[in-house]
């Protein structure tokens, strides 16, 4: 058994699941960072992956473009970002409550979108998945080149767009005026900045991630659409943005752990390792808690994490 | 600038949140080139008229001139854009942050959405210069003392080339001498051209700093006078309604000095940044004296207070209460051996939701005669509380009502008679009139002298320098976690002990 794990073909293999794996969490978990960042918790974000991955697959099955599966995708999480805005900044739900209810809410309806499309059949209709690009040059580094850097365009942008959020963050007003409204709204509101539209857009670009995240797990990976395939893929996005201590690069190692123990998860399972498989599908699940327990504590997000904002009286 | 211009003027201004009118019907303007004092006790409506010029709040009705311009303002942004900028008491400030970019925050630059700091840095040291407010555009502001803290709020609204600018009780955070500093520097800004409101509620800084004050009094305008024309004490008439009486006395009755009920060595413990925040503290309390600790906030008072009542872990060092070492015992045992504590806050003092009934019971409620057996005594409960309310004079309709109704004065007074009900032998009172009005705060204060009379070992921790002048038989001074001297009320005087609390006493 051990030898079978050990080789090179089965390391090579389990990182670039690593890396189609840990693609959606980081996609959803650094969308999840601009929402808390300005203060808002989603933790709607595993029901708005389920509608991104439904919407996805819906819009690239229907036009037969996967570009416009992902524009879907990504439309209706943007949505439902709105959604979680309007309930905590508008309405100023509690955001626990109102992220569970979204959640809730998406997995009815992927569900029920999903039975009223496609109907109940023997045969799932199916798109073919994102085609992987082989970068020049870098596949021809020695054993890890050909399968490392053989990747859907997916994977390529979002790994691009972490030191794009990283500027974002360092160099612009957009992240200082994010910053503003989740650590000190009020001192942001008297700044001059509209601490509402600062955090609507931030949410909404959060359920926009989220929802391609979900969008790549039905157009990059399996190429269908079933209702279990985010597998909690969101709840651990949201533990990826306190492992990461709210910052970009964090957070890619946050995702990193998370993909390779997904990845190692299904690469036993198709060893037919000696334990019953539902052992090996709690392997993700119980990184999770170990996470949580050890880097879970003590950990200071933005001061204003989950308050709604209002202008104090008097 | 002529000076007779209007550069503002709010008419008929009425604000009322929920079923409180903060502000009735006011008018008032500020002329160019004035300094123009808005005086009134807490709850008067001065920061809340202010907040509407500002845009933070929009006034029921009534409405507001800019340089004779009709202006419906509904931010921050539209007024910093009309040339209004405010310094607030509670610093607008993002801890996280640093100075310069907390000063360029909210602001567009010719690069936007890339920031410009190395244009912003150069721009603030010009204003700093010329301003003379020094600090570093580097350091986070979790970092700044208070009054650092204060210059970057002005600095901001300098930055944002504002020509009115509003102080809301800008020296509740300062030493006297910085208070000096503060008045120069608003000289300065009046000499370039610009027009200052100074809200306060202190009779002494209307009259030298401001040339005209206005006075609020229960969100109404009671008067407005030219300030060479008028008297600090017609001042306090118009402000509290009533004749008031300046000084309270606390020479008389006074006992000598009974057994050392409070003995602190060397106490150090760590703030929750993790600094040490309060170094090598030592010093006595003896029965029947007030012992005051002054100090600007910030300096390690807090987490003193909250080290001895047993709220913060001791690092090292010692208390001693009434010969028992209670260093890190856990709070209830404190309360038992004897310990009354007042804490900062009365609000962290009352369980909101309860009733008065509940929050007078909440130090012993498990004990006889409260309870037996874990079971409640309510009757008990009941009659206790109404004794309570009538000998501190609480004003509230019945004992029954939610603590959170309360107006300040009388949560504080709630506070106070539960802390002092039982047998104590030491009161640690700290900041007990912050936020009362002045009756409240006479009451309070007699209160105190009343307790110190009775043989209590009183230690008072305050920011309000007439306070400690008036009530404290012996003084300590603490400045950044350190006592910096000590002396008998007999040898104190305000010039003093300000010195002591910037850190450059003799």
């Amino acid at each position: 058994m051990l030898d079978e794990i050990l080789t090179v073909t089965f390391l090579t293999g389990f990182l670039a699941a690593t890396l189609r794996i840990m693609t959606p969490i980081l996609i959803a978990a650094l969308g999840e960072m601009f929402a808390e960042r300005a203060g808002v918790l989603n933790l709607g974000i595993e029901g708005i992956m389920i509608i991104g991955s439904f919407a996805g697959f819906a819009g690239a099955y229907f036009t037969g473009s996967l570009l416009l599966g992902f524009v879907t995708g990504a439309l209706a999480g943007a949505l439902l970002g709105l959604a979680m805005g309007v309930l905590s900044i508008r309405l100023k739900a509690n955001q626990i409550v109102a992220g569970l209810g979204i959640w809730i809410l998406c997995q009815g309806l992927a569900s029920f979108l999903n039975r009223g499309i496609f109907g109940v059949v023997s045969v799932r209709p199916s798109v073919s998945i994102l085609p992987a690009i082989s970068l020049p040059l870098l596949n021809q580094v020695p054993l890890l080149g050909e399968t490392l850097f053989n990747q859907n365009i997916v994977v390529y942008l979002t790994l691009l767009a972490v030191p794009v959020f990283t500027f974002i963050f360092r160099r612009t007003s957009w992240g200082l005026s994010i910053d503003a409204v989740g650590e000190e709204p009020h001192a942001a509101d008297a700044a001059g900045i509209s601490v509402s539209r600062v955090r609507y857009i931030a949410v909404t670009f959060g359920g926009l991630m989220a929802g391609l995240g979900g969008a790549y797990l039905s157009l990059a990976l399996f190429g269908l659409y079933t209702d279990d395939l985010s597998t909690g893929l969101g709840w651990m996005a949201i533990v990826v943005v306190v492992f990461g201590k709210w910052r970009p690069w964090w957070i890619v190692g946050g995702a990193l752990i998370f993909g390779a123990a997904n990845a190692l998860q299904y690469r036993l399972q198709a060893l037919d390792f000696p334990l019953p498989y539902q052992f090996l599908l709690m392997i993700p699940f119980i990184v999770t808690l170990v996470i949580v327990v050890i880097f879970g504590r003590g950990q200071k997000g933005p001061s204003a994490l989950a308050a709604p904002y209002e202008r104090s009286e008097l | 600038m002529q000076r007779d211009a209007v550069v503002v003027s709010m008419e008929g201004i009425t604000k009322s949140f929920g079923g409180t009118t903060a502000n009735d019907d006011i008018s008032f303007c500020l002329e160019a080139g004035e300094i123009h004092g808005l005086l009134g006790e807490n709850g008067a409506g001065k920061t809340t008229l202010m907040n509407i010029l500002y845009g933070l709040h929009r006034p029921d009705s009534g409405c507001i001139l800019v340089n004779q311009v009709e202006r419906n303002i509904t931010s921050p942004h539209e007024a910093i854009a009309l040339g209004i900028g405010m310094v607030h008491q509670h610093f607008m400030q993002v801890p996280t942050l640093t100075v310069l970019d907390n000063v360029i925050l909210g602001l567009r630059n010719a690069r936007e959405p890339l920031l410009d700091r190395e244009g912003a840095r150069q721009r603030l040291g010009e204003l700093s210069a010329t301003y003379q407010l020094d600090v570093d555009p580097e350091a986070y502001i979790w970092q700044l003392s208070v009054g650092d803290r204060q210059r970057v709020e002005i600095l901001k609204a300098l930055y944002r080339d504002v020509s009115i600018l509003i102080l809301d009780e800008p020296t509740s955070v300062l030493t006297p001498q910085e208070a000096e500093e503060l008045f120069a520097m608003i000289r300065v800004c009046v000499n370039r051209g610009m027009s200052v409101i100074f809200i306060t509620h202190k009779l002494e800084e209307a009259m030298s700093i401001t040339d005209r004050v206005t006075v609020l009094r229960d969100g109404r305008v009671v008067a407005t006078r030219v300030t060479s024309e008028t008297t600090k004490a017609e001042l306090a008439r118009l402000m509290v309604g009533r004749e008031v009486l300046f000084r309270l006395s606390n020479d008389a009755a006074r006992s000598p000095a009974g057994p050392v009920a409070l003995e602190v060595e060397r106490l150090r413990a760590i703030s929750d940044r993790g600094v040490l925040a309060v170094r090598d503290v030592s010093f006595q309390v003896h029965g029947g004296e007030i012992v005051g600790i002054a100090g600007v906030d910030g300096n390690g008072q807090t987490e003193l207070v909250q080290a001895l009542t047993g709220l913060r872990p001791v690092e090292s060092g010692r208390v001693v209460v009434d010969g028992v070492d209670l260093t890190n015992a856990a709070p209830q045992r404190i309360l038992r051996q004897g310990v009354g504590h007042i804490p900062e806050d009365f609000d962290d003092a009352l369980v909101g939701a309860f009733t008065l009934v509940e929050n007078l019971a909440l130090d012993l409620h498990y004990t006889p005669p409260f309870s037996r057996w874990g079971v409640l005594n309510r009757e008990v409960m009941r009659q206790s509380a109404q004794q309570v309310i009538a000998r501190y004079d609480v004003r509230t309709p019945h004992e029954r009502v939610k603590a959170r109704t309360l107006s300040g004065g009388n949560k504080q007074k709630v506070v106070i008679a539960r802390e002092t009900s039982r047998a104590i032998k030491l009161l640690i009172a700290a900041h007990p009139t912050r936020g009362l009005d002045i009756g409240a705060e006479e009451y309070i204060r007699g209160l105190l002298l009343e307790l110190r009379n009775a043989g209590i070992a009183i230690l008072l921790v305050s920011t309000k320098l007439d306070e400690i002048l008036s009530l404290c038989d012996r003084i300590l001074v603490i400045e950044k976690g350190r006592l910096m001297g000590e002396m008998a009320r007999s040898e104190a005087d305000i010039e003093k002990i300000g010195l002591l609390m910037a850190g450059t006493g003799a």
